[in-house]
């Protein structure tokens, strides 16, 4: 069964009387553990997609399926609740919450999803260290660099366990060495924890990483690419 | 997920210390301007009120059904009640009771006459209904019933050109509309708040009053002090069920319908009052919520897309504005406090407003710090300020993460 299937997504953007297509009629499965790639020139639609599949943005037309369940006529609240069970999100602007340390921001997910405390900490303190961050557990955002904020993010996406992470651009902003280390962290948790991702990126070095490379062009599908990866 | 709220709510209020610190000061000022303004017009009012009580009328009055519309000596009641009257006015809710000779009169120097209120009192019960036995500046007050010396008022004696010792004459009618009068030795001068008082009003033992107007055993008032003039309402029924419908019996509200009319408005204006202040405030707690959204709208569209529902945004804003409440409000019951705690010995008007006393105001206002007031001062700005915190709660709760994210 495909963990993420979507059927003819239209999605459109109105930018006073200029309309944007960002999706036109995409169908796209992915099934559970796939490592797969969004690629796309700035406007094709990886981060529209993206968003649709997380649930981020609702398609004007067409459906979404996460885990055999529709979600894009669910309510606020139900996928807020799909959102924070099932999928982890990278974000290209790392997007840490300022006032909470290292550890309460990875900790953060664990703590709405209801997690007990003693838990959290032993989960918190042990991706600290596969992320490479300890020590700096109680350091706030602002007092980190990029690199360690993505991270920290990425540390957040995956401590939950979720079934499927989306990143989007999740190494714009990190150094070739940071990047390298991240796509490594992502691979395995891949073959580990038979979670599947999905990355928006046109970033070539995280492509030679992928197992399928999706290339997007105004808001279709222009090619779906099975490759080797490195 | 309690906790978490919490512990955002409260780090995000000091992200911005300097706006943080202006609101709850904000809210400080607020509360303390509402308890403490309301400390000055209740104890204003409130010595007024308890001061016209002392005069004369008391909390309650019984008197003989007609004698409100037509004072004529001969609408008189029994000066003894007797039976359930007597059970209930010597009952746990009533402090004292006075019955009371009162006939229209004419007093008389050998220079001036003038026309007064002809009271006959029984010093023993009278002192403890009203202000005159403890205001005498000349003499003494009356031993008993019997006394048959006359004590008349700082002003009228001016008025009569008379004094201590000296003799007057005072004129009424008895029961039959016959002329009475007699002469009587003044033994005692009082001062009162007010020259109407002052002047309008003379005093002589009960006994002496009834022989003089003859009227024995018969007298037109018995005026009843409660606990409180607020808390009448238990009494003033007793007394009037017990009374029966050959008597009428009146609380001081409607024998002063000037003041029980002034009370009401006073507890209306002290609403409005806290109203304009809370409005005045809400608009710097709004505002600062809505500030305090919008520098970090980004943040809750990641709060979302993390899966945070969006009634726990709202939650958390709404901490947020509670904790601002509470420590300003706390904050403005302490100055408050400490701000009407030195003046609980009076502040002196007299030298700013020598005209209050025309008006039967005290020189003397003692500010009353009521813990109702207070507790309706914090319930007004807490539960309208939770209301009011509503409005960027719920618009942040609304945001669609995809759009909050890409906000800068």
């Amino acid at each position: 069964m495909s963990d993420i299937r979507c059927v003819n997504l239209c999605r459109t953007f109105h930018q006073g009387d200029i309309t944007v297509t960002g999706l036109d009629h995409v169908s796209i499965d992915i099934k559970k553990g796939e490592f797969v790639c969004l690629v796309a020139p700035s406007g094709g639609g990886k981060t529209t997609l993206l968003n649709a599949i997380g649930g981020l943005d609702k398609p004007d037309s067409g459906e979404v399926w996460i885990a055999g369940k529709r979600i894009d006529n669910m309510g606020k609240s139900a996928l807020a609740e799909m959102r924070l069970n099932n999928i982890g999100f990278v974000f290209q602007a790392y997007n840490l919450i300022p006032v909470l340390t290292a550890r309460e921001n990875i900790e953060f997910v664990m703590e709405v999803q209801g997690i007990p405390a003693a838990d959290r900490h032993r989960r918190s303190a042990a991706i600290l260290t596969e992320v490479g961050l300890e020590g700096l557990e109680d350091r706030r955002p602002a007092k980190m660099s990029g690199g360690q904020q993505q991270r920290v993010a990425v540390a957040r996406a995956i401590v939950a366990k979720p079934e499927i992470v989306l990143a989007d651009e999740p190494t714009a902003n990190l150094d070739s060495s940071s990047a390298e280390q991240l796509m490594d962290l992502f691979v395995s948790l891949n073959k580990n924890h038979n979670t599947t991702f999905v990355i928006a990126t046109h970033d070539q070095r995280v492509m030679e990483y992928a197992r399928r490379i999706v290339k997007m062009l105004d808001g279709r599908i222009d090619q779906d690419i099975p490759q080797d990866p490195r | 997920m309690i906790a978490i709220i919490f512990r955002l709510a409260w780090r995000n209020l000091w992200r911005n210390n300097r706006r943080t610190l202006i609101m709850l000061v904000t809210i400080a000022v607020g509360i303390w301007a509402m308890i403490f303004m309301t400390a000055l017009m209740r104890g204003m009012v409130n010595k007024m009120v308890r001061d016209a009580v002392k005069v004369l009328p008391g909390h309650v009055q019984i008197h003989h059904p007609d004698y409100l519309d037509d004072p004529n000596i001969v609408n008189s009641i029994e000066e003894h009640p007797d039976g359930i009257l007597l059970q209930v006015l010597n009952g746990p809710d009533i402090v004292a009771w006075s019955s009371r000779v009162r006939v229209a009169a004419i007093i008389s120097s050998a220079r001036e006459s003038r026309s007064i209120t002809l009271l006959g009192v029984d010093p023993a019960t009278e002192s403890e209904v009203s202000f005159v036995a403890g205001k005498i500046v000349q003499g003494s007050f009356l031993n008993d019933g019997d006394d048959d010396g006359i004590i008349v008022g700082r002003k009228l004696t001016e008025t009569l050109e008379t004094g201590l010792g000296k003799r007057i004459v005072i004129m009424s009618q008895d029961p039959d509309n016959e002329i009475v009068d007699r002469g009587f030795r003044i033994t005692g001068v009082f001062d009162a708040n007010t020259e109407a008082l002052e002047e309008g009003y003379v005093f002589t033992g009960v006994t002496a009053a009834q022989n003089f107007l003859g009227i024995p055993g018969r007298v037109h008032e018995v005026a009843i002090v409660g606990r409180g003039f607020r808390q009448i309402d238990g009494m003033y029924q007793a007394v009037k069920n017990a009374a029966g419908p050959n008597f009428s019996v009146l609380p001081w509200t409607e024998l002063n319908s000037y003041l029980g009319t002034m009370l009401g408005v006073m507890d209306g204006f002290v609403l409005v009052w806290f109203m304009v202040v809370f409005l005045a405030l809400s608009f710097g707690l709004v505002n600062t919520l809505v500030m305090a959204i919008f520098e970090r709208v980004r943040e809750i569209g990641l709060m979302l897309a993390l899966g945070v529902k969006p009634m726990i945004i709202l939650a958390q804003i709404i901490v947020e504005s509670v904790c601002l409440l509470f420590f300003g409000a706390l904050t403005g019951n302490l100055v408050a406090w400490l701000t009407i705690r030195p003046l609980q010995d009076g502040i002196d008007l007299s030298s700013y407003a020598e005209g209050l006393e025309m008006f039967g105001y005290s020189t003397i206002l003692y500010p009353e710090m009521t813990v109702e007031d207070v507790f309706t001062a914090n319930v007004v700005v807490l539960s309208l300020g939770i209301i009011a915190s509503l409005f960027p709660a719920i618009r942040a709760s609304r945001y669609q993460p995809v759009e909050a994210l890409i906000k800068v």
